[in-house]
C-alpha cells in the first residue's frame, strides 16, 4: 500500500521541525545575539572587562552561592521528597502544594520578604544576631534566597523516583540485615541518584540567573555581595551594552561547561542505576 | 527451625485480616498458606518476617521468642512476589547484598564472599549471569536471584510471598518443580504463600488454608483434599459442584431426587450443601430411580485425556460441570444438546446454606 507509514509514530520530521525553530527563535537567537553584541569590543576590551576585579568578585559570589544553595537543595529537597512520598499525614496535600509556591511567587516578593525577616531588626535577623551571625547583606542571604527559588526544582524531580522505588526493596534490604542507613546509602540513594543530579542542576542553573529575590536581601556592596545579574544591569543602566554583553558572554559559557558536565555525570549514574 | 504461632491478630483499620491464627511449622517442611485474596495469608507470613507488627499473639522461632524481634534482626529469608531486587546492582552484588551488610566483625572477607554468591548462583543455575542488571533477565530469572539473595544469609526460616504469582503458566509450572528440588537440597524451613490449590497441593509438604482471617484446616496436601474439614475447604480445593438442598434422616433431598448421606442420619429437616467433584459425577441415558437428576448438555470439550462437559439443570436451571475419562465419555455417546441423568458417585454433605 502507497503511503504506509513504518513508525507507529508518523510526523517525525515535522515535530522535530517545529522543535528546532521554537528553539531557535526562543533560546539561540537571543543568546546569539549576546554574543554580537559583545562583538563590538575588541579583543583587550572585552578582557579588560571581563577580568576586572569587581566583575571577578561579583563571579565568585554568584557561581559560589548558587552551588551552596542547590547543594543544600539537594539535602532538604530529597528530604522533603522522601516525607510526602512515604508518609501519610494530614496536611501533606497543603505540604505537597507550597513546595510549588516559590516557582509562582514573583521574585521580588520573595527578596522583600526574606529581607524585612533576615534584616538586624527583622524576625529571625535579630535573633540571630545575637549568636553573631548575620545573614542579611552578607553572602549568606544571597545563599537562602537562593535556597527559597531553588527548592522546587529538587522535589519535583526526585518525587516520581521516589514514588516508583517500591516499598519492597527497602523491606527486602531490611530482610537482610541492612540497618536504616545502610539501606539508605546503598539502595535509596543510588537509585535516586539521577534524578537528584538532575534536581541540583536545575536549581543551579535557576540560582545562577536569579536576580529579583537576591538584589534585596544582598545589600549589592562591590567586591563582596555583588551578584553578577546585578553588575549586567548596573552596566545596562549606564548604557554600557557592550560591557554588559561581554559578562553575559562569560556567565553563558560557564553555565553551559557546568551544565553540560552535571549532564554526563548523570548520564554516568544513570547508567550505574540500571534504568 | 520450627515456627509457632500462638493467638494472632491483625485489624487494619475495622477489618480484621488476622483473627486468633495458630500454627505450627515443624523444621525443615514446606508449608503452603493457600487461601482467597483478602483471606489473611500474606499478612501472616509478613508478621512472621517482622514487617508488620501483630495486634496480639506470639511468634517463636524453634522455642524462641521473635514477636518484638526487628526484622533485620530475625533472620528471615523474604522473597516477594514482585522480586523488589536492587536494580542499580548486578546479580552477583544483589546476592552478596546480606553479606556485605553485615557489621565489620562477622563480615565475612571478600574471598569468602565470592565463594558464597557463586556458589549459590550455581545452585539457582545462574552462574553465566553473575554480571547481568536485573533488568536484563526475565521474570524466572529475577525470582531465582531473590531466592538465591534470600538464602545468602543463610536465614533460620525462608518465606515466599505468592513466589511465582507473576510469571507466566508455564514458566510457573517449571519454577515451583525446581522449587520442591530446591528445597530438598538446603531443606530450610519454608512458608509460601499462594491462591493457587494446584500449585499448594503439588510443591508442599503441608498445606495450610486460610479464609477470612482464621485457619480453616491444616494438614498434608492428601489429607486436605480427601477429608475437607469444612465446607469451605470443599469448595476452594479442586473443581466442585454444590448443591443446596435439606438433609432429613440421612438424606439430602436436592429438587425432585434424594442422595444418601449416612454422616448425618441425626438431622432433622436441616439446610445443607452437598458437594460433588466433577469427577465424581455420573451421566446416565436413563434415569436411575429418584436419585439422578435430568440435565440437558450444553457445551462438551474433548481436548486431552479428560472430558468436560457443562450440564443445564432442567430442575431449577443451574449449570453443573461433568470431568469424564475420554474412554467412558465415548462409551455413553453423549452430544451436545442430549438429555442424560446426572448422579454421583460420592458426595460430601455440609450443613448450611
Amino acid at each position: 500500500m502507497p503511503g504506509t507509514s513504518r513508525s507507529v509514530l508518523p510526523g517525525f520530521g515535522l515535530s522535530l521541525g517545529i522543535t528546532c525553530t521554537y528553539l531557535g527563535l526562543l533560546v539561540l537567537l537571543p543568546l546569539a545575539t549576546v554574543f554580537t553584541r559583545s562583538a563590538e569590543l575588541t579583543w583587550p576590551g572585552f578582557w579588560d572587562v571581563i577580568t576586572n576585579p569587581r566583575v571577578v568578585a561579583s563571579y565568585r559570589v554568584t557561581f559560589g552561592t548558587s552551588l551552596l544553595a542547590a547543594a543544600v537543595n539537594t539535602v532538604f529537597g530529597l528530604l522533603v521528597a522522601w516525607v510526602l512520598v512515604r508518609y501519610r499525614f494530614p496536611g501533606r496535600r497543603l505540604i505537597d502544594a507550597m513546595v510549588d509556591l516559590p516557582f509562582a511567587l514573583p521574585t521580588a516578593v520573595a527578596g522583600i520578604a526574606l529581607t524585612t525577616l533576615y534584616a538586624p531588626n527583622g524576625w529571625l535577623g535579630g535573633a540571630l544576631e545575637r549568636f553573631g551571625v548575620k545573614v542579611a547583606y552578607t553572602w549568606l542571604g544571597i545563599t537562602v534566597a537562593l535556597v527559597f527559588i531553588g527548592l522546587p526544582f529538587v522535589v519535583r524531580t526526585v518525587q516520581p523516583v521516589l514514588d516508583d522505588l517500591e516499598v519492597e526493596v527497602e523491606e527486602a534490604a531490611a530482610s537482610l540485615g541492612a540497618g536504616r542507613w545502610q539501606t539508605f546509602t546503598r539502595v535509596v540513594l543510588p537509585s535516586v541518584a539521577p534524578a537528584l543530579l538532575t534536581g541540583f542542576a536545575l536549581a543551579f542553573a535557576r540560582a545562577i540567573g536569579e536576580y529579583g529575590s537576591v538584589v534585596f536581601i544582598s545589600g549589592n556592596m562591590p567586591m563582596k555581595t555583588e551578584i553578577v545579574p546585578l553588575l549586567i544591569i548596573t552596566k545596562l543602566e549606564q548604557f554600557d551594552y557592550a560591557g554588559a554583553t561581554a559578562v553575559a558572554v562569560v556567565m553563558l559559557v560557564a553555565s553551559f561547561g557546568l551544565l553540560l558536565s552535571i549532564n554526563l555525570l548523570q548520564w554516568a549514574a544513570r547508567r550505574r542505576a540500571g534504568v | 527451625m520450627s515456627i509457632q504461632v500462638r493467638h494472632l491478630r491483625k485489624a487494619f483499620g475495622g477489618f480484621a485480616a488476622l483473627d486468633d491464627v495458630s500454627l505450627d511449622v515443624p523444621g525443615g517442611e514446606l508449608v503452603a498458606l493457600l487461601g482467597p485474596s483478602g483471606s489473611g495469608k500474606t499478612t501472616l507470613l509478613r508478621i512472621i518476617a517482622g514487617l508488620e507488627p501483630a495486634d496480639g499473639g506470639t511468634i517463636h522461632f524453634h522455642g524462641e521468642d521473635a514477636t518484638g524481634q526487628p526484622v533485620r534482626e530475625r533472620q528471615v529469608g523474604f522473597v516477594f512476589q514482585h522480586y523488589a531486587l536492587f536494580r542499580h546492582m548486578s546479580v552477583f552484588e544483589n546476592v552478596a547484598f546480606g553479606l556485605r551488610v553485615r557489621p565489620r566483625p562477622s563480615r565475612p572477607s571478600e574471598a569468602e564472599i565470592r565463594e558464597t554468591v557463586l556458589g549459590l548462583l550455581h545452585l539457582v543455575q545462574l552462574d553465566v549471569l553473575a554480571d547481568r542488571r536485573p533488568s536484563e533477565l526475565s521474570g524466572g530469572q529475577r525470582q531465582r536471584v531473590a531466592l538465591a539473595r534470600a538464602l545468602a544469609v543463610k536465614p533460620k526460616v525462608l518465606l515466599l510471598d505468592e513466589p511465582f504469582g507473576a510469571l507466566d503458566a508455564k514458566v510457573r509450572k517449571e519454577l515451583r518443580r525446581w522449587l520442591r528440588r530446591l528445597h530438598e537440597e538446603v531443606h530450610v524451613t519454608s512458608v509460601f504463600v499462594t491462591h493457587d490449590q494446584e500449585e499448594a497441593l503439588e510443591v508442599s509438604d503441608r498445606v495450610v488454608i486460610m479464609n477470612e482471617g482464621r485457619v480453616e484446616q491444616s494438614g498434608t496436601p492428601e489429607e486436605v483434599y480427601e477429608r475437607p474439614a469444612t465446607s469451605f475447604v470443599y469448595g476452594f480445593l479442586g473443581d466442585v459442584n454444590l448443591f443446596h438442598g435439606r438433609i432429613h434422616r440421612g438424606r439430602v433431598r436436592i429438587g425432585e431426587s434424594e442422595l444418601d448421606a449416612p454422616e448425618w442420619a441425626e438431622a432433622r429437616d436441616q439446610a445443607g450443601i452437598a458437594y460433588v467433584r466433577t469427577y465424581d459425577v455420573e451421566l446416565a441415558p436413563t434415569p436411575s430411580g429418584n436419585s439422578s437428576l435430568e440435565a440437558l448438555v450444553r457445551h462438551v470439550r474433548t481436548f486431552g485425556p479428560v472430558v468436560r462437559l457443562e450440564l443445564d439443570l432442567v430442575d431449577g436451571g443451574r449449570t453443573i460441570e461433568a470431568h469424564l475419562p475420554r474412554s467412558r465419555f465415548e462409551g455413553l455417546a453423549i452430544a451436545k444438546g442430549q438429555r442424560v441423568y446426572v448422579s454421583a458417585t460420592h458426595v460430601r454433605v455440609f450443613a448450611g446454606d
